[in-house]
């Protein structure tokens, strides 16, 4: 049987604004408990919310980005639910008449291809705090320094058919909140979070099966594990003759399993209903106008300039405009090295390796834009080899020295390009070993070729690979057939 | 509709207030009438008429994005009953 996975991804953005949504208490990450939870976040009596201008502009950037149409009269509402690190007794939340209507987002897939994922709405609401189940005498501990932070919640339709695609969806989320510099997307401390509405049937149905709910789930790499395990678990279900539950499941990273947390019968009754608090936001035209001008450059409209302005393929201007901070560094490092392949080849190739390897974000690079240039532009003027080129970016990424040229002044490491030195050095080499000249000399064009790179490795040995290696070449041609 | 006296006893008992045995008819009399005027509410036809978010004819005001309040926590948890390490202390809840 041909089994369809049909997926639907609620993705938590966490805003970067300084105030939270309804008071003026701070949202810095990592302050000492409790101490960013004021009266109005610790829901004391006789407090009020006021929403912040900043999370409302956020919410239509974010709507405007994905072409969605802007609810001019917006309404909060309660999500009704007991639970201690919401100290309100709800959610404050919207239902009916969210900010974000329709909108769509295109995903590019491994093969190139690229498809349109619906989204339903997106609208804004408040974060939770934080419990802390360590044993404090058998109670539990309630941080509430992220009760109150702006989140917009993104809900896609079931658009999405692979947790490959699912990742791509993701992926792209957080590239465009992070283009509009309306969150940092930082998965591993929580600013960009996701459920995931799983459901399976067979290929060709109509009708969506019975879906399950997997809750919080909080890197790239989970996200595409989670679905593959809870599609799988669904299959062998239905194969074996079972039938899914409509549930909330829990995905566990370490056993690679999802499990039950409730079903729908103990869903809760979430009791949605108008927030008597907070009056109807109502949008100006004059506001969607002048947001829409301040709309940066997104990935999209980026990767195709990458394309048409500098002569990338789309698959090495995909990666430079995965991230903002990685394009903005691609063009300042093209800038200076006055040559976009070779920038791009670097960035996306040596650089990128070594970030992975010491696992740093671009931001913590040792190596600027700047300096990366610099090496290009020793790289194009036959300074220095492609192979001495990394010893030179070795030792920049370590912190020998402050530039490419200081590097290779330092260490010698300068291309030799002087014909009499070269020319010294071939003789050499030629003297030394007179029966693969010989062998050379019996051969033909074809066999000629393969035997030259003996000559030109002698010779790169000797000169400690500082030898130009087109001119070794040419000057190996002359002597050798002399 | 109309109530029974066990529902109201279990109405008590998930909203954890005690109520006695005297004033449990009257509860559920006036509870009762509550209900029986909802019913004849819920009898108008409302197809035609928008949800009403807010009975003012305003909208809302906005505030700018500045963070305007001081750490008060030793303050705040003065009236906590529970709290430890700046954390507030509840009964342990698992979900």
């Amino acid at each position: 049987m041909q089994w369809e996975v049909v997926i639907g991804l609620e993705v938590h953005v966490q805003l970067t604004t300084k105030s939270k949504i309804f008071s003026g208490a701070s949202t810095a990450f990592g302050a000492t408990p409790n101490s960013q939870a004021c009266a109005v976040d610790l829901a004391l009596p006789g407090t009020l919310p006021v929403l912040n201008e900043q999370a409302v502009n956020d919410a239509i950037l974010f709507g405007l980005a994905i072409d969605a149409d802007i609810c001019r009269d917006s309404v909060f509402e309660r999500k009704n639910y007991f639970y201690p690190d919401l100290p309100k007794g709800y959610q404050t939340s919207q239902m009916d008449k969210p900010i974000v209507g329709h909108g769509v987002v295109e995903i590019r897939l491994e093969d190139g291809s690229t498809r349109n994922i619906r989204v339903h709405h997106a609208h804004l609401e408040e974060d939770a705090g934080k419990s802390l189940h360590e044993d404090f005498h058998g109670m539990s501990g309630i941080d509430l320094n992220r009760a109150g932070t702006p989140l917009i919640e993104i809900v896609s339709e079931p658009d999405l058919r692979s947790a490959e695609e699912a990742v791509a969806y993701l992926r792209k989320i957080h590239s465009i909140v992070t283009y509009l510099g309306i969150s940092d997307g930082d998965m591993s401390q929580g600013s960009m979070r996701c459920d995931a509405n799983v459901s399976v049937r067979l290929k060709g149905e109509e009708e969506y099966g019975t879906r399950a709910e997997i809750k919080n789930i909080n890197s790239f790499r989970f996200v595409e594990r989670a679905i593959k395990v809870e599609a799988q678990r669904q299959i062998d279900l239905i194969e074996d003759g079972g039938k899914v539950v409509q549930e909330t499941r829990l995905y566990d990273s370490d056993k690679n399993e999802t499990r039950s947390m409730r079903s729908k019968e103990e869903a809760n009754d979430y009791r949605y209903f108008p927030c008597p608090d907070l009056l109807p936001v109502h949008i100006e035209q004059s506001l969607i106008d002048s947001l829409q001008k301040q709309m940066p450059e997104l990935p999209d409209a980026k990767r195709q300039r990458f394309e048409t302005e500098y002569g990338l393929s789309t698959y090495d201007a995909s990666l430079l405009t995965a991230e903002r901070s990685i394009a903005d560094f691609f063009e300042a490092c093209s800038k200076v090295a006055g040559d976009a392949k070779l920038a791009a080849n670097w960035v996306n190739g040596e650089l990128s390796a070594a970030l992975n390897r010491e696992g740093k974000a671009l931001k913590d690079s040792p190596v600027s834009a700047e300096q990366l240039g610099g090496l290009i532009v020793r790289i194009r003027d036959n300074s220095i080899s492609g192979k001495i080129a990394k010893q030179v970016f070795e030792a920049l990424w370590n912190g020998d020295g402050q530039s490419a040229d200081e590097v290779i002044e330092a260490k010698g490491l300068k291309q030799v390009s002087d014909t009499g030195a070269l020319e010294a050095m071939v003789d050499e080499v030629i003297a030394a070993n007179p029966a693969q000249v010989e062998q050379y000399r019996a051969a033909d064009d074809g066999k000629r070729k393969k035997l030259i790179g003996f000559f030109v490795g002698q010779i790169m040995k000797a000169s400690k690979g500082q030898a130009n290696p087109g001119m070794v070449n040419q000057l190996l041609n002359k002597k050798l057939s002399d | 509709m109309s109530l029974e006296q066990g529902d109201i006893a279990k109405l008590a008992r998930l909203a954890r207030i005690r109520i006695s045995e005297e004033s449990s008819e009257e509860l559920r009399q006036r509870i009762s009438d509550i209900l029986g005027m909802i019913d004849t509410m819920q009898a108008v036809n409302t197809d035609a008429v928008d949800p009403m978010a807010n009975p003012h004819d305003a909208t809302q005001r906005l505030r700018a994005d500045v963070v305007t309040e001081v750490d008060q926590r030793d303050d705040f948890q003065r009236i906590a009953p529970a709290t430890e390490d700046g954390l507030y202390l509840v009964p342990k809840v698992i979900d």
